[in-house]
């Protein structure tokens, strides 16, 4: 009897530790923790463990201000529903970095702090690069370092289908080189035009070039970008798999060597030297000649809303250091990217002069939440990328594909 | 231990005199109802608890979820407006509604019926217990083993457009090669063959159990009578493979329902919307895009769990049904 009784009462205390295990799975993994030695630190880094420089720099930057950080790593995606949920959990992390499309997301859910609250300077910050983080007349946060979209090219292939890079000056000469190099047998250009936010970004810079604005879809000049693409397709020039190709899968098509062009990001740089292609940059060319704006992307470093007001000055120091000129070097270059401050860009291309034109076109870059776009980006761009679908896959013309996209879009963001 | 502890303490209590002691019987019968009741619930309360937690909670969160305006930021301080059902009807005008339905119905009911004929064909093959049955049968469970998504990206790979195994071979038999995934016309072609693809083991092995429980006499008394294979597979194999032919599809159609990773891997719904269900519609709404539209990610996600039930149900009624006999 009295075992059996006590076999119970074990039960009963060891279903009432799992249900204190829950809630306490349900209250833990928060951002402020009652220590004020303590600060937190979140970024879309999985891959940079503890023992990583990246780590190292943001804890010795703790470590200046008096305190300790403790960094955590997350999946890009998964960081902005985490955000959200912290935010609305009122325990958000002390620092938050996150990708610029999502500065505006998280600013309209008012988890954020702008730099009129948390008194940070961003004067020296190139304008087209904080533009993603500015809405409605405040600023949001700072961005830690930018990249874009550039075309690496193939010089081998180029020189096998007797095509000068240096001629290629905008759409019609590109086109013409396109025609040369599949007249010589090879692949012409790849590039990424899946149903994600990577299609858009992949699209933006051919759209922006040709004078196109994202709040009229189906404008002539959108039309004329939106058909480039398709007659690249229709005339074999880009292969059919762009229209579900990442980045990734399209950089491993450039990485064959069986192609001429690839519309690829700074972060490929690293790559492009381990598959041993001769390559070149041209940054991309707008309709009628001159650099087209590509999209800015990288992060920004944000400071999210505290219950604690007193918190914002070390947080600020943190942030501060992390985001002085040698330690932009130091992260930009890890993460190959390009500097947001005209110093610390002079100070990596003195370092490596192969950057050169992916300053050029960082400084040619344009945000994509900028013009005051902010949170109607996002529905706009999901609009804009499955317009470049239907087009692409030829179920209608790229004039009735845009002219849909415009409709549904105006619908969206009303 | 016991029973050395407690004689010893009645002791005691009978030199302290007889006023503080209480009547032994009826405490004792008491305190073992009693703790006897809480050692039940105490029994019950993991499952219940993780009821309540895992499936009680979520269902609950994402219904208040779909008939609230959530926006980001009512997201985070909890303001979302009530609106009743206007998360339905917004989803049910939006232009994808339809071909997400239709694509729905469509990969469901053909996955089922290829995957069910398939399995069925293989299994009544494997039942003739010839040499090397076993592992041959063995090895059609590779697909049952395989994470979805190593499957489901080796066949996005096969079917490349460009570079895929599939339009090689194509190319080779002299026919023209087919944009599997990047066309319109094609896209839930191409995930329906790897649907079909992954679930014929299900099929294969719980139809394959199903044939060991007809006895083997009935084939002989068949034999006897002159019958030819085909009329034993109609007349002795499938009426009496019948109740569990009938468990086997309920349950494909449920599981067929809601396959989301396939898809997702292969076509991402695309392009455009032509192999988008409302699995995927679902999941594209609210963590597709940078924006979360939470409140109609939900909608969308309930509707599905309705149709899911009224199969559920069936499945149910059929077993019920079945039981007894």
């Amino acid at each position: 009897m009295t075992t059996k009784f006590r076999r119970g009462a074990a039960i009963a205390v060891a279903a009432a530790l799992v249900g204190v295990g829950l809630v306490g799975c349900a209250s833990s993994g928060g951002g402020t923790s009652a220590s004020s030695k303590s600060y937190t630190f979140w970024d879309p880094y999985p891959q940079f463990d503890q023992s990583a420089a990246w780590t190292k720099l943001v804890e010795s930057c703790g470590t200046k201000a008096g305190v300790t950080v403790k960094r955590t790593g997350y999946d890009t995606t998964a960081l902005t529903n985490k955000a959200l949920l912290a935010g609305q959990q009122g325990n958000s992390p002390d620092m938050l970095l996150v990708d610029n499309p999502v500065v505006s997301t998280l600013a309209d859910a008012g988890i954020l702090t702008s730099t009129a609250e948390n008194k940070l300077d961003t004067s020296a910050i190139d304008k087209n690069i904080i533009a993603a983080g500015e809405i409605g007349g405040k600023t949001y946060g700072v961005p830690i370092g930018a990249n874009t979209l550039a075309l690496y090219y193939n010089k081998t292939v180029l020189k096998a289908a007797g095509v000068d890079a240096a001629s290629i000056t905008d759409w019609a000469t590109l086109t013409d080189a396109l025609a040369k190099v599949k007249a010589a047998g090879k692949k012409g250009i790849t590039f990424s035009g899946i149903n994600t936010e990577e299609g858009s970004f992949q699209f933006l810079p051919w759209f922006w070039g040709s004078g196109a604005n994202l709040t009229q879809l189906d404008s002539p000049q959108a039309v004329a970008a939106l058909t480039l693409w398709t007659d690249w397709l229709k005339k074999g020039y880009a292969p059919n798999s762009v229209i579900q190709n990442t980045q990734t899968t399209s950089w491993q098509e450039f990485a064959t060597g069986d192609y001429a062009f690839g519309e690829n990001g700074t972060w490929q740089l690293g790559n492009v030297k381990q598959a041993g292609i001769d390559y070149g940059i041209l940054t991309i060319p707008a309709e009628s000649g001159g650099p087209a704006a590509a999209p800015t992307g990288g992060e920004f470093l944000t400071i999210p809303v505290q219950k604690d007001a007193a918190r914002y000055a070390t947080t600020k120091k943190i942030v501060n250091c992390l985001t002085s000129t040698a330690n932009f070097v130091t992260t930009d270059n890890t993460l190959s990217y390009i500097a947001p401050t005209a110093d610390a860009q002079a100070a990596q291309v003195a370092g490596n002069a192969a950057l050169k034109p992916w300053v050029d076109a960082v400084k040619a870059a344009k945000g994509r939440t900028s013009d005051n776009l902010g949170t109607k980006y996002p529905k706009i761009s999901e609009q804009l990328w499955t317009a470049v679908q239907t087009a692409l896959s030829g179920s209608q013309t790229p004039e009735a594909a845009l002219k849909a996209a415009q409709t549904a879009a105006a619908a969206a963001i009303k | 231990m016991t029973t050395s502890a407690v004689p010893a303490k009645r002791a005691v209590g009978e030199k302290g005199g007889a006023t503080s002691v209480a009547p032994p019987g009826r405490p004792a019968a008491r305190r073992r109802v009693r703790s006897g009741q809480w050692a039940a619930w105490a029994f019950l309360a993991p499952v219940v608890a993780y009821l309540l937690v895992f499936y009680a909670f979520p269902l609950y969160r994402n219904v208040e979820l779909s008939l609230k305006d959530y926006t980001v930021r009512s997201f985070v301080d909890g303001t979302a407006p009530f609106v009743w059902f206007d998360n339905y009807a917004k989803v049910i005008q939006n232009a994808t509604f339809w071909p997400a339905l239709t694509h729905t119905a469509i990969f469901t009911f053909v996955s089922i019926a290829f995957q069910f004929s398939i399995g069925l064909a293989l299994a009544v093959f494997f039942f003739q217990h010839f040499r090397l049955a076993s592992t041959l049968r063995a090895l059609f469970l590779v697909p049952w083993l395989l994470p979805l998504i190593v499957s489901a990206s080796t066949w996005s790979w096969m079917f490349n457009s460009d570079s895929g195994i599939v339009n090689s071979a194509l190319e080779a038999l002299g026919l023209p090669q087919i944009n599997w995934l990047t066309s319109p016309d094609w896209s839930l072609i191409a995930v329906l063959i790897a649907n079909i693809w992954i679930g014929i083991p299900f099929n294969l092995v719980i139809l394959y159990s199903g044939l060991q429980n007809i006895s083997g006499d009935l084939y002989e008394a068949a034999s006897l009578d002159g019958a030819n294979g085909w009329q034993k597979f109609w007349r002795i194999t499938f009426p009496l493979l019948r109740p569990v032919s009938a468990i086997t599809i309920l349950l494909g159609l449920v599981y067929t329902l809601k396959v989301f990773d396939i898809i997702w891997i292969m076509t991402k719904g695309g392009p455009a919307d032509s192999s988008t269900t409302l699995s995927t519609w679902s999941y594209r709404l609210g963590f597709g895009s940078v924006l979360p539209d939470f409140s109609p990610a939900a909608a969308v996600g309930n509707i599905l769990i309705l149709i899911a039930l009224v199969f559920g149900l069936v499945y149910l009624r059929t077993q019920r049904k079945l039981d007894p006999s």
